[in-house]
């Protein structure tokens, strides 16, 4: 996403003994200098830490332009007056009110439908609403085809015409190496195993639903990730918000990036743990946080916390950015604590062989204690995993919900995941897997270079399939989405509350399927759509992630 | 020729107009009593700035004319 220069050397601070060196940098205290090509001003980025990188990390975050802010501000200010108006022609039935609203026999009690987020939905999401969820009726590949519908009714409610808009360019599904396919070695092995084994188990893992292809899919995990042993699940959410409680509970302390994923979130609320937040990817913020749980110990007891838990993803799927890894083990190793890796976005994604962000910084997966990740994304099947020590396994095998309480994976699904893993390792014989990580690294470099050039604000990694591309104005998400599908192109925006309210946003993810042709017309099209909408705000001027602003949030346990 | 370029010219400022104050999500009426609204207070604005700026750049001249001991220019007139 983001960032202009392309990388720099490395910066010369020696790391220290523990890998990780403290607070006092002198000026490389956002933990990288800039220099970039632009004509007036040099900004690059070279990693600070550099000693613990292996190749160059090049993440940064545009500064919203203040006139952008302020007319985003202005929209958002127009909208809620309307906003206001309609909720007042509501409430004196001067119009038909369609949203849920109090029951009459409720009249006097605490509101339901008043706080912000109602407010935002009825008046601010429903104008645009029809950028979202459209049923696609195809294979989600590098092409889809997408149900058209109709609002008569300023998107209450919509219709369906039948017919079919066919062909539309997918920039919006997580199929990094185009396994989504409805046809090919992967659906053929499925196919295969649908008629042999049926689609359900209907049973758990612990009773009747233990097959050998899920043994077989565990022991391939394990030697995909180079791990001792790995679990599957039915689902990747739920391997998130099921494990973390199995791993850590009250006394224990989880430290997690600001900007993690809703299912690490829930996890980490049901462990009842207490959460500290980190700012994003910030590891002086991370150290600050370690420090002081090491120097104080529990609230009030002061009693040291039983485990410390940090929890980060690989590539944050909103910003686009890549988790600062080698820093993180090194801080991990130095603190001694746990590293619970989610790799939802990063297996297969990121890595000169497929094999997650580990693989892509070249480090040790002994040195990440949990892996987890989802066979949703790039595997284009449905599940996660969790991989590690091998007591770590069995100890989740008994104690983790989802292993115990949920039904099995599904046979064929199954089958893609060992299809699409043994295509990615070359145990199929064929170079097919390792080209299409080849081609996902070659696509997200060759767009993410053009829409910089043509003057976008882009966040996250340069090496980041997921690229957040900026849109700020609450019209432009809506204008966005419906210009881009006249122009046959799916695309993802995204508004509050995925993002900060004036950091709406377009999301492209980029996939190996996608070929040079379809990424030039996408472009060409986003770069006309961008000059109608006048998308083009960046200046070229760049902060490290330090300065950006967040809330400084903390889930302290409550003593009752 | 011209005429269209500029026709389209006006019409582009009028898309980016709608985007930037959010009118382009607007429904018709509301887009109709915003533009209303909007037309209103900019045609104010103009008329006030037309009747009341040249008054006030007038004094302000005679004062500081005065203040810097502008004398000739009022025993002239
Ligand atoms: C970081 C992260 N973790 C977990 C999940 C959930 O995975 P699944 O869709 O397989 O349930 C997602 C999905 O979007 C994710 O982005």
């Amino acid at each position: 996403m983001e960032r202009p220069g392309r990388a720099a050397a490395v910066a010369g601070a020696q790391p220290r003994a523990n890998g990780c060196s403290g607070a006092g940098h002198g000026t490389l205290r956002n933990g990288y200098v800039r220099r970039f090509p632009a004509p007036d001003t040099q900004v690059d980025h070279i990693v600070h830490n550099g000693g613990l990188y292996k190749r160059p990390f090049n993440e940064a975050f545009e500064e919203t332009p203040m006139l952008v802010a302020v007319l985003t501000y202005v929209g958002y200010g127009v909208l809620t007056l309307f906003g206001y108006l309609r909720d007042f022609m509501r409430q004196w039935k001067i119009e038909k009110c369609q949203n849920a609203t109090e029951r009459e026999e409720q009249k006097d009690f605490v509101p339901l439908y008043q706080d912000f987020e109602n407010f935002y939905t009825r008046n601010l999401y429903m104008r645009i609403r029809d950028s979202w969820n459209r049923p696609i009726c195809s294979v989600p590949g590098a092409k889809v085809d997408m149900m058209e519908r109709v609002s008569h009714d300023y998107n209450w409610t919509f219709t369906y015409t039948g017919r079919v808009i066919k062909d539309i360019i997918n920039m919006g599904s997580y199929n990094y190496l185009g396994f989504a396919q409805n046809t090919g070695t992967c659906q053929e092995a499925a196919a295969k195993v649908l008629s042999q084994y049926g689609a359900g188990v209907c049973s758990s893992r612990q009773e009747m639903g233990n097959l050998d292809k899920h043994e077989e899919l565990e022991k391939l995990v394990a030697r995909f990730l180079g791990v001792e042993s790995a679990m599957a699940y039915g689902m990747g959410f739920a391997t998130n918000s099921m494990n973390i409680p199995a791993l850590v509970g009250k006394g224990c302390l989880i430290l997690s990036d600001e900007l993690n994923h809703a299912s690490l979130v829930l996890g980490a609320r049901l462990s009842g743990a207490t959460i500290r937040i980190f700012k994003h990817n910030n590891m002086q913020s991370l150290e600050k946080l370690l420090k002081d749980a090491i120097v104080h110990g529990q609230p009030r007891t002061r009693r040291p916390w039983k485990k410390i838990l940090i929890l980060v993803e690989g590539i944050y799927s909103m910003e686009g950015s890549i988790v600062r890894l080698p820093e993180v083990i090194a801080l991990k190793k130095k603190y001694k604590s746990y590293l619970y890796l989610d790799e939802a976005h990063s297996i297969g994604a990121l890595g000169p062989s497929g094999r997650g962000v580990v693989d892509y910084f070249g480090l040790n997966p002994e040195d990440v204690d949990i892996m987890m990740g989802t066979f949703t994304k790039s595997f284009g099947a449905a599940g996660g995993y969790i991989g590690g020590k091998k007591e770590l396994i069995d100890y989740l095998r008994t104690y983790s919900h989802s292993a115990v309480y949920a039904t099995s994976m599904s046979p064929p699904v199954v089958e893609q995941i060992i299809t699409s893993v043994k295509c990615i390792m070359g145990e199929d014989g064929t170079i097919v897997g390792k080209a299409r990580v080849q081609q996902l690294a070659e696509n997200t470099r060759y767009f993410r270079r053009r829409l910089k050039e043509m003057g976008f604000i882009i966040y996250g990694n340069e090496d980041s399939p997921v690229v957040p591309l900026m849109l700020y104005m609450p019209a432009k998400i809506g204008a966005f989405g419906r210009e881009m599908l006249k122009r046959n192109i799916g695309v993802v925006v995204v508004g509050f509350p995925a993002t900060p309210i004036i950091e709406s946003r377009a999301r492209f993810c980029l996939s190996a399927a996608h070929t040079k042709e379809m990424l030039d017309r996408a472009l060409k099209e986003i770069d006309e759509v961008g000059d109608l909408l006048q998308l083009k705000y960046s200046r070229h001027r760049l902060v490290p992630l330090l300065d950006r602003p967040f809330d400084e949030t903390t889930y302290e346990e409550t003593e009752d | 020729m011209e005429i269209k370029h500029v026709k389209d010219y006006i019409y582009w400022l009028y898309y980016q107009y709608l985007l930037i104050t959010c009118s382009y999500v607007l429904e018709p009426w509301e887009r109709s009593m915003f533009h209303t609204i909007t037309v209103t207070v900019f045609a104010m604005v103009v008329y006030t700035a037309y009747v009341f700026v040249p008054i006030h750049i007038r004094l302000a001249f005679e004062f500081f004319s005065q203040l810097f001991g502008g004398q000739p220019e009022s025993t002239v007139s």
